[in-house]
């Protein structure tokens, strides 16, 4: 592998932990989620590296287009950007810290001892996953967890609009002049 | 590249999200972390699919950013029920089930 190809990929790879970091530990949400979007981009190049990139392209207008967006307006919305800093639980932080930790030194002993595959994979052809090929299979073999999740994502809108609606008033023609009489 | 880098990759972004997770009271970074973690695993879904040359992984990446996408839905409208209800969104202060 050539040199320059090992630099471009840990240069991503640079790019893809420290927005994960910067994720983690801004104290503005903002900042935050303009962290995740870089992190999704720079997710989506090493999918187009893998020969995905019709995937590349959904994850940045999904993603970081639109799911993002939804997060920056509730955001806004709520005016939720800080939090006061103080810690009310004590040793919590210690606690997570300890238990993030010890999760990834499993799962890096894991790999490790499981023998993961060191050796590169062939470069995929162009033909592999255009998205005629990713069509004709998502229609063919998929019809069904395809149907499901149109499913999900209906129940998902219905049960969103459902918990944000306002109350309905119990009497529609009731005047409020004449409610204010009634409250003096 | 080898499969290590991207499987060394997918592992520390998936901790990175739960150190979110587990950290931050903000509800809205915890989903973040959340997204984080869905990625972590989609990473994995397209390095192995081209890894053994089958694009049924990456049907399955579809079908995670669906999913996440209506998982979003819910848990945002959820959050701003609960900012109606309380007048904060503080993960700390949601502890009316405490005995």
């Amino acid at each position: 592998m050539s040199l320059g190809l090992i630099f471009m990929y840990a240069a991503l790879a640079l790019v893809v932990v420290i927005s994960g970091v910067g994720l983690i530990t801004s104290r503005n949400a903002i900042y935050a989620a303009l962290f995740l979007v870089l992190n999704f981009i720079t997710v989506a190049l090493l999918y187009i590296a893998l020969g995905a990139p019709f995937i590349a392209l959904a994850q940045v207008t999904v993603y970081a287009g639109s799911i993002m967006v939804l997060f920056l307006f509730v955001i806004m919305l709520l005016g939720a950007e800080q939090l006061p800093i103080a810690e009310p639980l004590r040793g919590q932080r210690v606690l997570g810290i300890l238990l993030a930790v010890a999760f990834l030194a499993e799962m890096m002993l894991f790999v490790m001892l499981r023998g993961a595959p060191t050796i590169a994979g062939q470069a995929v052809s162009p033909e592999f996953s255009t998205p005629a090929t990713i069509g004709m299979l998502l229609f063919e073999r998929y019809l069904l967890p395809f149907e499901m999740t149109a499913g999900i994502l209906l129940a998902a809108t219905v049960g969103a609009v459902f918990m944000t609606r306002q109350p309905r008033p119990e009497h529609k023609s009731a005047l409020p002049a004449v409610r204010e009489e009634g409250q003096e | 590249m080898p499969m290590s880098y991207f499987i060394g990759l997918s592992v520390v972004m998936f901790a990175m999200g739960i150190l979110g997770v587990l950290l931050r009271r903000n509800p809205l970074v915890v989903f973040m972390s959340l997204e984080l973690m869905f990625n972590s695993a989609n990473l994995l879904f397209v390095a192995f699919s081209a890894y053994h040359q089958v694009l049924d992984g990456q049907l399955f990446v579809f079908f995670v950013m669906t999913t996440a996408a209506a998982e979003v839905a819910v848990g945002l409208a959820l959050i701003v029920a609960i900012f109606k209800a309380k007048r904060t969104i503080d993960l700390d202060q949601m502890s009316s089930l405490k005995g």
